[in-house]
């Protein structure tokens, strides 16, 4: 039994502390946000934050998360009362096919925590572990200057 | 305004509908006058397929067309509302799904707008006509003087009726006719950017995909198969994956195998070590695969022919390649089957419910009218990917465990490995010019492996060759025109007094191969535009100048100019090491308009490219919705650079070596161009013309015409790397 800091509660989990928390967080507790993508670190679709630093979920297994709060895209908001960061993706329509936006938006979310006022560089270069195939980045860079624009 | 009227007295119930629409009577006579129907109501005519009205006002429309994250669920929506006048939020959509909607083939094509959308508008238009008729009769009121508005029918006098009220009068088992009026533009959602749909789940962590889906009893599922298609395991320890925690069952049919878990992460450790068995190659791989293309046997068949030029020797010949490439999913293919009672479920993101139908009751030996397929969205998908074939996986695993849902996902390497790619292409172009510096014969040939291996037959499946006995494949078929497949967009569409166009369909694959978005227009435009410059500075003319000189279709002219003029074509100011480049197609020649301009920044050192502001002006015919418009061909803008600027599938003798994002890296955000502005023109009296599609050609071209422009070097292979470009530079 593992105690997780989840998205602003406690949950108790019983996977083994080698599994990826990316598979605790889809397959025991039911979260979707966070997606398999590549197993390898190299796409982002399955970015959480671990405390304010965006880590790749498959990369990161149960036993090495200890004390430090895990949020998800679910913990930024819902779909009828989304967050700020969550809002500015809306407003700007950045999504196509959107499996890479929850991983987009943890990784933008993780930026803004630690630099509110990046510039067009520090968020080009903060967004490069997150790939998209839809070529929806245009879009994910206006939200995510809407998002600094729009928080403060 | 004469009003003919027609009575339908249809079969059963007696049921009476009268028309009275102010349209000509001529074209409604005759059983089933399907001829005039727009879209996919040619196919299934019935209003009911397409259309139906609750009692409780709700309005369900019915499209056999798949979400694949292009939009269209919220365009349909968007057509249908405004045609039944009814709010949005009255109006539901179910999409593809062999029990309930219509079947529209594959969502391929960009043809969703121009087939489900103008049958939607129709069926939709029909549907207002007659509640209007229904209200008519409620009142005794000649219909022509209803009107509606809000999803009710109003009388002149101030009465109103909604629609639910009207919803037992309605009798929508009939056919569609052709000529019912369309309600105008401009009042009501069509050509308004309304929020897609899907959205706000996809941000919140909400059920939007099949890898998602987590029906009641689920089990999870992994294939254990070679490296890359074209490989096959060794000898395999089965007892060891079984006896590991949590595996329910190891499943094997012949060389299929899987291992099924009650936890994922157990799945895939007992895939993992499955997985470690040696493997051997089962196929012949060129190393050189445009040699090889040129060489191999081909179907050659001419598909323009305008003639030989007066006066011999062409001006210029230039012959360009392109590699395989890749989908390139960013999530790894994946359904769920679920096998009840003799009836088995499959939830796909397949681009085609009803073939994988066909093709998935072979593989499991079930009729078809027992296996039910239902589109449930997956990551972009871009063509043919391993959708299909995931679907086929997971349906042959829950045959072996009746009663549980099987939950099937791909790991990466195998999407990597596995997926049909885009094929290899080459082209051979050659022109001459007149003393007057036009073109006056133009010669076009293009060699590429099928762009088209959907299974509709369980031998296209992976799963299908493994079986024993294994399903033979249908030999792979050329796409004919006006579509076309390798030669989709080899046919310009400018106008030359003397042309020809072979197409040399290569029927063998060394390498898997299916439709990648755009199939051949990639590399026909590429050529065909990139070659244009080439003989427009030949000519010494300006390279915008030079296809317009060259254009006559006045909506090809206007995405032209317009592209040039938001760009600032004229006014751009040259420096050393940038360049700009042009690049125009009209999709497969049917769809939409489409010109890109951009510039291009060259590091002389290392020959890497900054690409800076790109424009592009886009005419898709009537814009229901413009952002929607403009949110496709930014994709294919960016997507289309990837491709031509840093992607190739790799391979050596023994297997596909592009098996992760590290080996077949894809563009990442500090690549990115500056901007890209897309304009669209908008056509209100227009038909839909397909968008999704129309980028990919012109974006390659202009990005090569622009290196050509800021160094003095043409490169004709994809992609446009930075060390080609260095090695041409020097």
């Amino acid at each position: 039994m593992t105690i997780l800091r989840l998205n602003g509660s406690t949950r108790s989990v019983v996977s083994t502390p080698e599994t990826p928390l990316l598979y605790v967080l889809r397959d025991e507790l039911g979260l979707r946000g966070a997606k398999f993508g590549c197993g390898l670190g190299q796409c982002g679709a399955c970015t959480v934050l671990l405390d304010d630093r965006p880590v790749f979920s498959c990369l990161t297994t149960l036993g090495s998360v200890g004390d430090r709060a895990v949020t998800t895209v679910e913990g930024l908001g819902t779909q009828t009362a989304p967050g700020p960061m969550q809002r500015a993706f809306e407003a700007e329509q950045a999504a196509q096919c959107g499996y890479c936006i929850a991983g987009m938006v943890m990784r933008a979310e993780g930026l803004l925590r630690k630099t509110p006022k990046p510039s067009e560089a520090e968020i080009r270069a903060a967004l490069a572990p997150n790939l998209c195939r839809c070529g929806t980045h245009m879009r994910i860079l206006r939200a995510v200057r809407h998002a600094a624009e729009t928080t403060s | 305004m004469s009003a003919p009227s027609r009575r339908m007295v249809l079969g059963g119930g007696a049921l009476t509908v009268f028309f009275a629409l102010a349209v000509p009577a001529g074209a409604q006579e005759g059983h089933g006058a399907t001829a005039g129907l727009p879209g996919d109501l040619k196919r299934q005519p019935r209003l009911d397929s397409w259309i139906r009205v609750g009692a409780d006002g709700r309005i369900t429309v019915f499209t056999g067309k798949a979400e694949l994250g292009q939009g269209i669920k919220t365009a349909l929506l968007q057509v249908a509302a405004h045609e039944l006048d009814a709010p949005l939020a009255q109006v539901d959509l179910i999409t593809a799904d062999t029990g309930l909607t219509p079947n529209e083939g594959v969502t391929a094509g960009s043809h969703s707008m121009q087939d489900s959308g103008g049958a939607i508008r129709n069926a939709a238009a029909n549907v207002r006509w007659l509640l209007i008729e229904a209200a008519a009769r409620r009142w005794s009121l000649p219909p022509a003087g209803l009107t509606t508005g809000l999803g009710a029918v109003q009388a002149p006098d101030g009465r109103s009726l909604p629609y639910g009220a009207l919803a037992t009068a309605l009798d929508l088992a009939i056919d569609a006719r052709p000529d019912v009026p369309f309600r105008p533009p401009g009042r009501g959602p069509v050509g308004r950017d309304v929020p897609r749909i899907d959205i706000p789940a996809k941000l919140a962590g909400g059920a939007a995909y099949v890898q998602d889906f987590r029906p009641e009893g689920l089990v999870h599922a992994r294939v254990i198969r070679g490296p890359s298609e074209g490989t096959a395991l060794g000898e395999v320890d089965i007892a060891g994956a079984r006896a590991m925690p949590g595996v329910i069952a190891v499943v094997r049919k012949g060389r299929f195998l899987a291992v099924v878990a009650e936890r994922e992460w157990q799945a895939i450790q007992a895939q993992q070590r499955l997985q470690t068995a040696p493997s051997h190659s089962t196929a012949q791989r060129p190393n050189d695969i445009h040699a090889w293309l040129l060489a191999a046997p081909a179907q050659a068949q001419v598909i323009l022919d305008l003639g030989e030029a007066a006066g011999g020797a062409p001006t210029a010949s230039a012959a360009y390649t392109r590699p395989y490439l890749m989908h390139g999913s960013i999530g790894p293919s994946c359904a769920v089957a679920h096998l009840q009672d003799g009836e088995l479920t499959v939830w796909t993101h397949t681009q085609g419910v009803f073939p994988l139908r066909r093709a998935i009751a072979q593989l499991v030996g079930l009729p078809q009218e027992n296996v039910r397929c239902r589109h449930f969205e997956g990551a972009g998908c871009y063509g043919h990917n391993g959708a299909d074939d995931a679907a086929g996986d997971a349906a042959l695993i829950a045959m072996a465990l009746p009663g549980r849902p099987v939950r099937m996902q791909w790991m990466r390497e195998q999407e990597h490995g596995w997926e049909p790619l885009g094929s290899a292409m080459v082209t051979h172009l050659s022109a001459s010019l007149t003393p007057e510096g036009r073109v006056g014969s133009w010669r076009h040939d293009v060699w590429s492996t099928p762009h088209n291996t959907r299974p509709q037959e369980a031998g296209r499946l992976i799963a299908g060759a493994e079986v024993d006995p294994p399903f033979a494949a249908p030999p792979p078929q050329p796409i004919p025109m006006p579509e076309g497949g390798g030669d989709r967009n080899a046919i310009p569409l400018y106008a030359f007094p003397a042309a020809r166009v072979t197409n040399r369909f290569v029927p063998e694959m060394p390498l898997r191969v299916s439709a990648l978005r755009s199939l051949g227009a990639h590399m026909n435009v590429f050529s065909i535009e990139s070659f244009m410059d080439e003989l427009a500075l030949m000519a010494r003319a300006d390279p915008v100048t030079f296809r317009l000189t060259h254009l006559e279709d006045p909506r090809a002219r206007d995405v032209v100019a317009a592209a040039a003029r938001q760009f600032g074509w004229q006014a751009w100011r040259r420096m050393p090491g940038r360049g700009r480049g042009f690049g125009f197609a009209r999709y497969k020649n049917l769809g939409a308009y489409c010109a890109v301009a951009l510039e291009v920044e060259v590091e002389p050192v290392t020959g890497t490219l900054s690409v800076g502001r790109i424009v592009s002006a886009v005419d898709s015919g009537q814009a229901v919705s413009p952002d929607g418009i403009r949110s496709q061909i930014e994709g294919a803008i960016v997507q289309s650079l990837s491709w031509t600027m840093i992607e190739q599938v790799a391979w050596d003798s023994d297997q596909r070596t592009s098996f992760d994002w590290g080996a077949y890296p894809i563009l990442r955000f500090p690549a990115l161009p500056k901007s890209v502005e897309v304009e669209v023109i908008d056509r209100p009296t227009e038909p839909f013309l397909g968008t999704g599609e129309a980028g990919q050609g012109p974006t390659a071209a202009a990005l090569a015409n622009a290196v050509a422009d800021a160094t003095g070097k043409r490169l004709r292979d994809l992609p446009i790397t930075a060390e080609k470009v260095k090695a041409a530079i020097g």
